[in-house]
């Protein structure tokens, strides 16, 4: 079941087309990668999901009806450029931020108690928010983000702005919170941190959805068929559905890249290889986002320019 | 509590706790009291030391007519200018030297003093001195009472304006208090119009570039962002005008009891002279304290304070929708120059239009001025203390309530489409376009 779809979506602005029939579909409980170069319209599809602008036409489901007013407070988002009140207190901007997502006062202020004691930033509660690193700034916008347990979290370029180890924080949260049953859309240019934590992508290049799919289905689609194998010895006697890409030798080692031909399985390989040689690692070269991501987007560029 | 609710609360709590706010609402009617009351109270003081003037009159005509005053103390002395040169008197302040009939020769008299000569002391000199050669001058056209003549003929006059009430009665009226009435009310329209306006839209353009507003909207409507805003701005100044009002009038009372009490004059005199005023209209004389209060009664300061509240909330809902509007097209608070501008031109025009609608309050500019929505704010609180017919003041309010409904729905589609858009400056043209958007 889709938690979130949109459906044709068009949104024209004055003199560009922001998004061009674009259709998404979110599974209940998984993370959802939105990706896509600097003003591709990923923004503007996400405004349109947490229905700050309208648009002209197309369609959002939510939860598997028509997306409605209401629904803002079951969403939670983390915009790309955050900002808070500098002038006000951590505590009570919290607080303020909480009720406009519909929690009363009581609940806002035990649950951020609790959120505040687990990120350590408790002794901040009184300060203005001036006054914190921009790290802890990052991390009160994380948990005035989740604060009223939305069932859809749109976090738009969530680690930019951490250092390595409280990036790593946020990661093990956002996986928690998919544990705990909510829906993820994570839009970012940081590819690496797409395999490890998205299960489903959209990537969106010049208004338009490119490509999508689950990531590993994605990544499967877009192997090579190049294989890199180190062996004992130089290779011999190899099948005629192969070729050499590349061979080099150290310490006895050679590592050799082949292309082998789409119809024959892997272990038709192994096991025509094993005849000959003595194996010693055999890895499918299975391209990574980024590469998918690089060549989707240039190809679909030449395509249209 | 609703959204709308929870912005205003916050709006209006975040502002009036801030220091500078209480200082500010606390400070200004002191110093208003004090501007007031410190210079009446520094020149009621007296000074200590009595100077010492010697009178050299050769003619000596002049020296007996010197009386003593307050601060100082008049001599005639038989020694010469050139003995005092010589020989300084330290206790002496100045010297009047007379030589002749000053009638005949008015450069006769002089005053020598060591130090530069108070324009006190040389009042107090010329007034004796001219009283006397106005009495000689008269003395020599040899008409027998001529000076009792004189002063019988010199009358003061003064038009009394006499204003029929609706119902018929009379009423001393007096255009010159109905105008600093007005005047007052006036400014304090324009200073609040402006100074909540650019308030409005200073927190508008923070909100912008804290990017804080992209997480507002993702929870409120920007509507209600901006009507939030607007209103909890409002009640802030609201709240400033009320402390005002009640401080200042607190503090006068004070300020005046002490003041009055120090100068021994009878307030109760002056209450038996405002009831006989009111009692039998103009016929009595009266003490111009009286005369005044009688004035000020005449002006219906309920009705001014009600329709003060409804025009100043029209005139700043007006204006602060517009400034909204324009801190959310641009990006930072410099870029708001270029908008500003015809802004602050309508309000200083609207300012003048006051101004001179006070010379005739009637008049088609005075009329038109406080029809027009944009400047019927300003322009009608120097009218109304005249008193003007109901029905001017009804379409004037439906006039500037219904204005600034369309000018909050224009504003609020500028603004929703406004405080999502950086980069560049937008220009008149893109506003008007960003209306269409949906």
């Amino acid at each position: 079941m889709y938690f979130l779809e949109a459906k044709d979506v068009v949104k024209q602005f004055a003199n560009h087309r922001a998004l061009n029939h674009v259709s998404i579909r979110v599974p209940e409980g998984k993370i959802f990668g939105l990706l896509g170069p600097n003003g591709a319209g990923k923004t503007t599809l996400i405004r349109i999901i947490n229905r700050i602008t309208a648009p002209d036409s197309g369609v959002v489901y939510f939860n598997g009806r028509e997306s409605r007013a209401e629904d803002i407070y079951q969403i939670g988002y983390l915009p790309e450029e955050r900002g808070l009140y500098k002038k006000m207190k951590v505590g009570e901007q919290a607080i303020y931020l909480a009720q406009l997502k519909g929690l009363s006062y009581m609940v806002a202020r035990e649950r951020l108690m609790r959120w505040f004691d687990k990120f350590d930033i408790m002794p901040w509660w009184n300060k203005k928010l001036e006054e914190l690193s921009k790290g802890m700034q990052q991390k009160v916008q994380f948990i005035i983000t989740v604060i009223h347990e939305p069932s859809l979290l749109i976090f738009d370029e969530p680690f930019s702005g951490f250092d390595p180890i409280n990036a790593e924080i946020l990661k093990k949260e956002i996986l928690e919170l998919k544990q705990a049953g909510h829906t993820i859309i994570f839009s970012t240019h940081n590819m690496a941190s797409v395999e490890e934590i998205c299960d489903e992508i959209a990537l969106i290049n010049r208004s338009e959805v490119v490509l999508s799919g689950n990531v590993s289905e994605v990544r499967e689609r877009y192997k090579t068929n190049n294989y890199t194998l180190h062996l004992r010895n130089s290779l011999t006697d190899m099948p005629a559905y192969c070729h050499i890409l590349s061979e080099k030798e150290r310490d006895g080692v050679y590592e050799i890249r082949l292309h082998k031909e789409e119809e024959f399985s892997n272990s038709a390989l192994i096991s025509d290889l094993a005849k000959q040689n003595e194996i010693l690692s055999f890895v499918e070269e299975i391209p990574s986002m980024n590469d998918i991501f690089i060549k989707v987007v240039s190809d679909s560029n030449s395509q249209q320019s | 509590m609703s959204k709308i609710g929870l912005i205003i609360k916050r709006e209006y709590l975040h502002r009036v706790s801030k220091k500078s706010f209480i200082i500010l609402t606390l400070l200004m009617p002191l110093m208003m009291v004090a501007l007031v009351f410190v210079p009446l109270w520094l020149s009621s003081i007296k000074g200590s030391d009595v100077r010492q003037i010697a009178i050299i009159d050769t003619t000596g005509k002049y020296a007996p007519l010197f009386e003593d005053v307050d601060n100082y103390h008049f001599i005639q002395s038989d020694k010469s200018l050139e003995e005092y040169r010589n020989s300084p008197d330290k206790e002496l302040y100045a010297i009047l030297q007379i030589t002749d009939d000053l009638l005949t020769n008015p450069r006769a008299a002089t005053l020598y003093s060591e130090k530069q000569v108070p324009n006190e002391l040389s009042r107090i000199v010329n007034q004796t001195i001219r009283a006397q050669i106005e009495d000689d001058k008269l003395a020599t056209f040899n008409i027998p009472n001529l000076k009792e003549i004189i002063k019988d003929s010199k009358v003061s006059f003064n038009v009394q304006t006499i204003k029929w009430g609706e119902d018929g009665k009379e009423q001393i009226s007096s255009a010159a208090v109905a105008s600093v009435v007005g005047i007052i009310f006036t400014m304090i329209v324009y200073m609040f119009v402006l100074m909540y306006g650019a308030m409005v839209m200073s927190s508008v353009v923070e909100e912008k570039t804290n990017r804080i507003v992209e997480l507002m909207v993702s929870s409120v409507r920007p509507f209600d962002l901006m009507m939030g805003k607007i209103i909890g701005i409002g009640f802030v100044g609201l709240t400033q005008i009320l402390m005002w009002g009640i401080l200042s009038v607190a503090l006068f009372t004070i300020g005046g009891f002490f003041y009055a009490g120090s100068l021994g004059t009878d307030m109760a005199t002056l209450q038996q002279g405002m009831q006989a005023a009111q009692g039998m209209g103009a016929a009595v004389e009266m003490q111009p304290g009286a005369e005044l209060f009688a004035m000020l009664s005449t002006i219906n300061f309920r009705e001014i304070a009600l329709f003060f509240i409804i025009f100043f909330i029209g005139g700043y809902m007006m204006y602060a929708s517009i400034f909204a509007a324009i801190g959310s097209s641009v990006d930072n608070a410099d870029d708001t120059s270029q908008f500003m501008a015809p802004i602050t031109i309508l309000l200083v025009f609207a300012l003048y239009a006051g101004i001179y609608s006070m010379e005739n309050p009637d008049g088609p500019l005075a009329f038109w001025c406080s029809m027009i929505p944009f400047t019927s704010p300003i322009v009608m609180m120097v009218r109304i203390p005249f008193g003007i017919p109901l029905w001017e003041k009804l379409l004037s309010v439906v006039l500037l309530y219904g204005s600034f409904i369309g000018a909050i729905w224009l504003s609020a589609k500028i603004y929703r489409v406004g405080i999502l858009m950086y980069g560049k400056k937008p220009s008149f043209k893109e506003m008007i376009k960003w209306l269409r958007f949906k």
